[in-house]
C-alpha cells in the first residue's frame, strides 16, 4: 500500500491473493509445420514452430475450460461452490452471444451464486481473467474466483498463422494468499490502441499485415509490460528463476527475453509453442502451468501475455511451500504434451470444419 | 429443436449427477428420485467420480440424426466405479484398443448441435482411457 501511495504503477491488493489450484489441458492432436508447408508449397526448413494442438471434433473452448477447470479444482482442494467467479478469456468462444463461463461453471459445480462472463482482447484475455479473479479476492468481494485462458484459434488455409493458430488452455483457482500454492506479488498493465491484428464481427477468420505484428505491437507491448515491472518492483531479470512469455511463436519469446536480460534457462520451461504452438488466451497460462509442475518452493517467476489490438499483463509470482503437496492431484502440462497424435493436413481440414460438405 | 429437454438433463450430462439414497447409501444415475435398491424416496444429488470401466462397447458406423459428423464412434457400457452402468461414446481412443475391463474416466465433450449451425450446442458425458 505504501508504494500505491507513492504513485506506484503496479497493480497490488488490499488482502493478500495466490494461486490455489491451476490446470491446464492441450488436445492431443498434432499438426507438424512441416505437413502445412508441403500442403501450400512452402519451405519445411522456414516454418516457425514444429507443431500445432489441434482440437478433436468433439472439442472446443468450453470442454477444453472445464477439463483445465476441473484441473485446477482438483489442486486446489476446495468445494467449488466456494467460488465467486467464473472468467474465461478466448477469441474462440463456441457462440457469438450465449457465455461459455456458465456452461464451465455449471460443469464443474459452482452455485449459482457467482459472477460470470467472457472475456476478449485476442492472447491476453486469459491473463485479463486473472486479474480480474486477484482484484475480486484481493478486495475481499470473495474467497475464490476462477480465470480461465482458453483458446482453438482460427487460422486462415495458406495464412502465415495457419501453422502456429492452436488449441488449448489453463485454468487458474485464485484464492488467499495463507493457502495458495504461488503468491501474486503484484500485477502491472499496458495496453494501446495498436492495430496489428484484428477480427471484424461474423467474419471467419483474423486480419493482420504490414509489418504491425513485431516491433510496434508484440516487442513493445511486452518489453514495457516486463521492464515496468521490473522498475516498479526494483528487481532484474536475475531476480526471477522463470519467466514465461507470450509465445505466438518459438522466435518472438526468445527474442524479448533475450532483450530483457533473461536466459534460455529461465525461459525453456514455459516455453511450448515449439510443440503445441500459439494457444492464443492460452498460451503464457498453460506456459506457467509447466512451470509450477516444476518449481520449488521460493521461485520467483515474472509472467508476461500479449494481447493484439494491443496489450500486456504482466504478474509477478512467488512459489510458496504448498506446492508439492498439491502438484500431483491432477494431470501434469507435459503429460498433456506427450498424449500426441499426428494427423495430417486432410484430417486436420475435417476436425476443424473447414472441409465443406454441403 | 428440443431445448428444454436438453436443459432439464444438462446437469447430469455436464457433470455425471446422480443421486444418492439416504437409506440404503446406493448410488444412483441417473436421477430418478426412487432408489432401484430399495424402493425409498432418494432425492439427494450425488456427484460421480467419473472413473469406471468398460462392461461391453460396439462401433458405430451409422449414426441417428445428429451423431454423423463423428463417424465412426465407439459406443460403451461403462460400468461405474460407484455401481451404475452407463451408455456413453468414448473418445481420444488414439491407437489404444478397446477392451472389455479397460479403466476409462469421464470428460465432458460437444455431443452434438441441435439442428444445423444456428442452433444450441450440446454438450455431455464422454469416457477416454485413463490419462498416464
Amino acid at each position: 500500500m505504501a508504494e500505491k501511495e507513492k504513485g506506484s504503477l503496479l497493480l497490488k491488493t488490499i488482502r493478500p491473493v495466490g494461486i490455489v489450484g491451476y490446470g491446464a489441458y492441450i488436445p492431443q492432436y498434432r499438426l507438424p509445420a512441416a505437413e502445412i508447408a508441403r500442403v501450400w508449397g512452402q519451405s519445411e526448413k522456414a516454418v516457425p514452430i514444429k507443431e500445432k494442438a489441434v482440437p478433436g471434433l468433439d472439442e472446443d473452448t468450453i470442454t477444453i475450460g472445464i477439463e483445465a477447470a476441473r484441473n485446477a479444482l482438483a489442486r486446489a482442494d476446495i468445494d467449488p461452490e466456494l467460488i465467486r467467479a467464473v472468467w474465461t478469456g478466448s477469441e474462440s468462444h463456441p457462440y457469438a452471444v450465449k457465455p461459455s463461463s456458465t456452461i464451465i461453471a455449471e460443469a464443474i459445480g459452482t452455485s449459482p451464486h457467482i459472477q460470470a462472463a467472457d472475456l476478449e482482447f485476442a492472447c491476453k484475455a486469459g491473463t485479463e481473467a486473472m486479474v480480474m479473479a486477484i482484484g475480486l479476492v484481493g478486495s475481499g468481494m470473495g474467497d475464490f474466483a476462477l480465470a480461465l485462458g482458453v483458446d482453438t484459434a482460427q487460422g486462415k488455409p495458406g495464412d502465415a498463422l495457419e501453422y502456429t493458430a492452436a488449441a488449448g488452455g489453463a485454468a487458474f483457482v485464485i484464492g488467499p494468499a495463507e493457502i495458495a500454492l504461488v503468491e501474486i506479488i503484484s500485477t502491472y498493465s499496458y495496453v494501446t490502441d495498436t492495430p496489428d491484428f484484428w477480427r471484424r464481427a461474423y467474419q471467419r477468420y483474423p486480419e493482420h499485415g504490414q509489418r504491425f505484428t513485431g516491433e510496434p505491437a508484440y516487442f513493445k507491448h511486452m518489453h514495457t509490460a516486463a521492464q515496468t515491472m521490473m522498475d516498479e518492483s526494483g528487481t532484474s531479470a536475475q531476480d526471477y528463476t522463470y519467466a514465461v512469455f507470450h509465445q505466438p511463436n518459438s522466435k518472438f519469446p526468445r527474442s524479448a527475453a533475450k532483450k530483457l536480460g533473461f536466459t534460455d534457462e529461465q525461459i525453456k520451461t514455459g516455453l511450448l509453442s515449439p510443440v503445441i504452438g500459439n494457444t492464443y488466451a492460452g498460451a503464457s497460462p498453460v506456459g506457467l502451468t509447466a512451470i509450477l509442475d516444476e518449481a520449488q518452493p521460493g521461485d520467483r517467476i515474472l509472467m508476461v501475455s500479449y494481447g493484439s489490438g494491443a496489450g500486456s499483463d504482466a504478474l509477478d509470482l512467488r512459489v510458496t511451500d504448498r506446492i508439492a503437496e498439491r502438484r500431483h492431484a491432477a494431470p501434469t502440462t507435459a503429460e498433456y504434451i506427450a498424449r500426441r497424435i499426428e494427423i495430417d493436413y486432410a484430417t486436420y481440414t475435417r476436425y476443424r470444419g473447414i472441409l465443406q460438405t454441403r | 429443436m428440443e431445448i428444454p429437454r436438453h436443459w432439464r438433463l444438462q446437469k447430469q450430462r455436464y457433470g455425471l449427477v446422480g443421486e444418492i439414497c439416504p437409506h440404503c447409501s446406493a448410488k444412483i444415475f441417473p436421477a430418478r428420485d426412487v432408489c432401484p435398491e430399495c424402493g425409498g424416496e432418494a432425492k439427494e444429488p450425488f456427484r460421480f467420480s467419473g472413473k469406471g470401466s468398460i462392461y461391453s462397447y460396439t462401433v458405430m458406423n451409422n449414426a441417428p440424426v445428429g451423431f454423423e459428423r463423428g463417424l465412426p464412434y465407439t459406443i460403451a457400457l461403462v460400468k461405474l466405479d460407484e455401481g451404475p452402468t452407463v451408455t456413453a461414446q468414448l473418445t481420444d481412443l488414439g491407437a489404444n484398443k478397446v477392451e472389455i475391463g479397460m479403466p476409462v474416466q469421464m470428460v465432458t465433450r460437444r455431443i452434438k448441435e441441435d439442428g444445423d449451425e444456428r442452433g444450441m450446442l450440446i454438450y455431455g458425458y464422454k469416457f477416454r482411457p485413463v490419462m498416464g
